[in-house]
């Protein structure tokens, strides 16, 4: 019985093979969009790392020794018997002869996984980097080897120009120190109750993690956006399943009644229909796993490091996918395609057994459907605007999004239906009126399809707005951020003194004062800045009052970032005390994107009267180029490399890995179009065999195949058109909200929306493009009809 | 001489082959002439029609209609022919589903570019279909849709109208009535009409009858 039922079923599909390939694509799409943008995410996070990497592991807490370059390995074990998760880094110069390479090594089994070097070991096999065998270095530095090296070298263009990374081992091989350590990372997650340092290691110093040049928060609310959009993706996709299914269970409703009659029970029928849909989405979401892993591959310049992002950082090498990456994405591309199935086998379960007059189209709706889906639609826009909602959390931004998307995407079949009926009105010709009438009636098998288009074309105009504004704020916070040539960190007084006296030599030394405090009852960190031309220069202000700086430097007034005042809701005009005695105006707002806590900034000599204990630890150069300084740091004052960070490296660092996520959410965007494009293609063509009939009364009636297939074109480019007119302000909205509102309850910041006029005619050029190009097929197809074809619907013989 | 048709031929291809359908037909309708076509079901009647209409390809012989050789006339020219002179009605209304009844009507009209909202008045009122001009045609009976069918035709005013069966879906007392109509509103309009039936009783109401069989008409 089961067999019987199961082959009834199948046959649909066999004679029906355009629409499996519809439903079967697009669940695949969805879900390779899906997982591509978990690869970009996972990509764009490592770069991000190994950025930081290039400055010494700067995200972490350090031991450092207090005397001395190196601390003994009998330190080093101490510390991990007492319970303190720390790994060991020996940094050396390793002498080629004409250069030297700034060797590091690392033990990657202790290292912090989100270490920037932790990311690139894992390019080669784990055993053979233990062994001491491998050590990676810049393609363009390996061209400075001889060949006669102890140990074979890998290019890996995730390390620096100048650095060369190996086991720890390897390297106090190469450097000839054995047994020696530099420095210890200590790991983020400590266990609870270990004994102090002071106990265990009193020759060590604990070095806090550098925050100045963190960029990982603002990384993450561009992450958090991306993951936004690859939703978005996705449901683009569900769309496209959802209007296959409907259509076929709308066309199998005498099949499974005949089912029902022959003595199948519903449930049995549902239970078979919901079985189909897990087996047909199974084999989507795998062949969509396949299709991701090819879209992250071919989308990401560094496919080995995307590889190892989402295929396990154990293995190298060997292509073995990761578990947990392609489990999650069968997952969702099984609830995808139940999400999109549910509707139609609800409604297939309330079918009646007795064959009646059907409804023909099953989505075509009653007038007061289609009034509730007016009012619903208007509804949620009212709630995503924020009236209902206010303010609130971060899911209650999530919500204002969703509200949007699903109000318009609701309002969209309504609004056309009207948008069509003034043109069919205004219609000159009799041809013309037809075309808008026959539009109208098939708006709603077409709607569907449109909502995907309007949601990739609203995605793309968001995203693409997000991530352009993102860009534009990132550079400028970067170049007022990263002034500095060199960033230096002091561990001893001297280190400090001896940077000061750099200012003799015309260098501009910005020393950063700070302290932890508290403000109300907000935690904030303290500044107290020299105040130098080059913050005039560089720093802009999201508010301000008067000549900021100047009153900064006298004393008078602070500045304070745009997170704090936005908890605090204090703005230039209002006051915060500083400390019991001092109270300051608030002269300026500052936007920061590097970090989540609030910061205040006052001059320095404020700051010195106020604390008059704490000591600079942490420069600014300028002057002189940022190799001369370090070179000059190292050789006169003994400063370990790591201890420096080159700004203007880090900068076009940061800036690159930037660049190259933004090319990728280009590519991303087009290929949302491509499925948004599919969906239409696919409507049309399972539209095609409905419409013979009455396409062929048109064409008896004196209209030409040609004729017909050239409106078929206009009718898609008539309707994409349309549809844009309403994604553009949608697409704006979803911009705004995510910058806007996701942005400020995720992190506290808000950041500017820029508008992008050339890139907003384009994506017109290209959505109106991929309708037009779905609708060719069809087009040429109509066109082409054999007239036996329109004949047969005049044949009589029924 | 409205409609003359000389030695057609039309064949299709079956499983073993050609299979001739008609077989060297010849037939001359004058201006205003009525004519009903009988034969078996399969014998080629529909065939005939459609050849007529300029909607399929005679593999031999001459199709005149108005003096306008059919045969020789390459898809737009048969489309244009259509859309002038020709007005096919169907077994199966074959009724624009997106428009309304009113705009049905005056499609075909307006089409042929020769629109008289008076006559089309006529039309529906003589037809009944003063009620259903706002309604769809999902909303109406089969017999509603026939004459929404019969009056799209006529008011357009083709020269020759061609019915294959138009009242085959129909119950015996509406085929009855809207034969009726049809017949005074072809003869009012002075068109030429060739009828395909089954029924005896339809073709005797038609000046000349012709019968189909064998490819051949006696
Ligand atoms: N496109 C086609 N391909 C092959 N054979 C066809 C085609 N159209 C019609 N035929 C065949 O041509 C013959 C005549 O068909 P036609 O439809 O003209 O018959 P008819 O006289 O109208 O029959 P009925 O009274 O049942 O409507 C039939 O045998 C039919 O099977
Ligand atoms: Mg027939």
């Amino acid at each position: 019985m089961i067999a019987a039922a199961l082959s009834s079923l199948w046959s649909y599909w066999r004679r029906n093979p355009l629409q499996l390939a519809t439903m079967i694509g697009g669940l695949a799409l969805a879900t390779a969009l899906w997982s591509g943008v978990q690869a970009l995410n996972t990509e764009a996070r490592a770069s991000y790392d190994a950025a930081a990497a290039v400055v010494g592991e700067g995200r972490y807490d350090q031991l450092v020794p207090r005397a001395g370059e190196t601390l003994d390995e009998a330190t080093y074990l101490a510390l991990r018997r007492a319970g303190w998760q720390v790994s060991p880094v020996l940094v050396g110069s390793l002498d080629l002869g004409e250069v030297a390479l700034h060797l590091t090594g690392v033990d990657p089994l202790t290292l912090p996984a989100g270490a920037g070097a932790a990311g690139q070991v894992a390019a080669v096999p784990l055993a053979q980097f233990l062994a001491g065998e491998v050590m990676l270095a810049h393609p363009a530095d390996l061209a400075q080897f001889g060949t006669a090296q102890s140990i074979d070298l890998i290019a890996s263009p995730a390390i620096t120009q100048g650095m060369a990374l190996a086991d720890i081992g390897a390297a106090q091989r190469l450097l000839g120190q054995a047994g020696a350590i530099s420095r210890l990372v200590v790991a983020p997650d400590q266990p609870l109750g270990r004994p102090p340092l002071a106990e265990v290691a009193p020759e060590l110093l604990l070095q806090p993690a550098q925050g100045g040049s963190d960029t990982a928060q603002l990384t993450d609310s561009f992450h958090l956006n991306l993951t936004a959009f690859g939703i978005l993706s996705f449901a683009v996709g569900i769309f496209i399943v959802y209007g296959a299914v409907g259509l076929a269970f709308e066309q199998r409703r005498a099949m499974i009644r005949a089912l029902r009659t022959m003595g199948l029970s519903m449930r049995f029928v549902v239970v078979l229909l919901g079985a189909e849909i897990a087996v047909i989405s199974l084999v989507s979401g795998a062949i969509g796993v396949v299709l991701g892993y090819l879209l992250a591959a071919s989308l990401l310049p560094d496919v080995a490091a995307t590889l190892r992002g989402l295929y396990g950082a154990q293995v190298a090498g060997t292509l073995q996918l990761h578990p947990s990456w392609w489990l999650s994405s069968l997952g969702i591309a099984l609830l995808g395609g139940i999400l999109a199935a549910a509707s139609a086998i609800w409604r297939m379960s309330r079918l009646p057994l007795r064959a009646g007059r059907d409804p023909q189209v099953w989505a075509m709706q009653s007038a007061r459907g289609q009034r509730l889906q007016l009012v619903l639609g208007l509804a949620l826009l009212v709630l995503s605007g924020g009236f209902v909602v206010a303010g609130g959390s971060l899911l209650a931004g999530f919500a204002r999004v969703a509200a949007l998307l699903l109000g318009a995407a609701l309002l969209l079949p309504p609004l056309l239906e009207v948008a069509l009926h003034v043109a069919q009105r205004r219609a000159r010709s009799v041809t013309a009126e037809w075309f808008w009438a026959d539009t109208r009636q098939q708006l709603p098998r077409l709607g569907l399809a449109l909502m995907a288009l309007l949601l990739a074309i609203t995605a793309n105009i968001g995203v693409s707005t997000m991530v352009s504004s993102f860009r534009l704020t990132f550079i400028g916070f970067l170049d007022q951020r990263l002034i500095a040539e060199v960033y230096v960190s002091a561990e001893t007084d001297a280190q400090s003194a001896a940077i000061e006296a750099l200012a003799d030599d015309g260098i501009t030394v910005l020393p950063l004062l700070s302290v932890e405090t508290r403000i109300g009852p907000q935690k904030v960190d303290l500044y107290g800045a020299r105040v130098a031309p080059v913050y005039e220069q560089y720093w802009q202000f999201l508010a301000q009052d008067g000549d900021v700086w100047s009153r900064v430097a006298a004393g008078e007034a602070a500045i304070i970032n745009e997170q704090f005042a936005r908890r605090a809701g204090l703005w230039p005009g209002d006051s915060i005390p500083i400390s019991p005695t001092v109270t300051l105006p608030i002269a300026g707002v500052v936007g920061d994107y590097g970090n989540p806590l609030g910061q205040v900034i006052i001059g320095e000599e404020l700051f010195i009267t106020l604390f008059p204990e704490t000591r600079a630890r942490q420069f600014g150069l300028i002057g002189g180029g940022a190799d001369a300084l370090m070179a000059r740091l190292e050789a006169e004052a003994g400063f370990d490399p790591a201890q420096m960070i080159d700004q203007t490296a880090l900068k076009a660092a940061s800036l690159e890995v930037f660049e190259r996520t933004f090319t990728v959410t280009s590519a991303l965007n087009v290929l949302t179009l491509a499925v948004a494009g599919a969906a239409i293609l696919m409507s049309l063509l399972t539209l095609a065999s409905m419409r013979v009939p009455q396409l062929a009364s048109v064409w008896a009636l004196g209209v030409t195949r040609h004729r017909l297939g050239q409106l078929e074109l206009a009718r898609a480019v008539a309707l994409a058109v349309l549809t844009l007119l309403f994604a553009l302000p949608l697409g704006l909205a979803l911009a705004y909200l995510l910058l806007a509102v996701i942005n400020v309850e995720a992190f506290g910041w808000k950041l500017p929306m820029y508008l992008f006029p050339a890139d907003y005619a384009r994506l017109a050029v290209a959505s109106i493009g991929a309708a037009a190009l779905a609708a060719l097929v069809p087009a040429l197809r109509l066109a082409r009809t054999p007239p036996a074809r329109f004949l047969q619907v005049f044949a009589n013989e029924t | 001489m409205l409609l003359k048709i000389e030695n057609l031929t039309k064949s299709y291809s079956g499983p073993d082959g050609r299979v001739p359908v008609l077989q060297g037909i010849s037939l001359s309708l004058d201006a205003g002439e009525t004519l009903a076509l009988t034969g078996e079901s399969g014998s080629g009647k529909s065939t005939l029609l459609h050849l007529i209409g300029g909607l399929d390809h005679a593999d031999g012989g001459r199709i005149l209609v108005g003096g306008q050789e059919v045969t020789a006339l390459d898809d737009a020219g048969r489309a244009a022919l259509r859309r002038g002179m020709v007005g096919l009605i169907f077994q199966q209304f074959n009724l624009i589903p997106s428009l309304t009844v009113r705009d049905n009507i005056r499609f075909q009209a307006r089409l042929a570019g020769r629109e008289d909202p008076a006559w089309a008045a006529a039309l529906t009122d003589a037809l009944g279909l003063t009620e259903q001009l706002t309604k769809y045609p999902e909303d109406l009976s089969g017999g509603q849709q026939q004459r929404v069918a019969i009056a799209r035709t006529i008011a357009a005013r083709p020269a020759l109208i061609l019915a294959d069966e138009p009242t085959g879906n129909l119950d015996e007392d509406t085929a009855d009535r809207v034969m009726d109509q049809l017949t005074r509103l072809v003869d009012e309009a002075g068109a030429t009409l060739v009828l395909v039936t089954h029924s005896s009783a339809l073709a005797s109401r038609m000046a000349r009858q012709c019968h189909l069989s064998h490819g051949r008409l006696s």
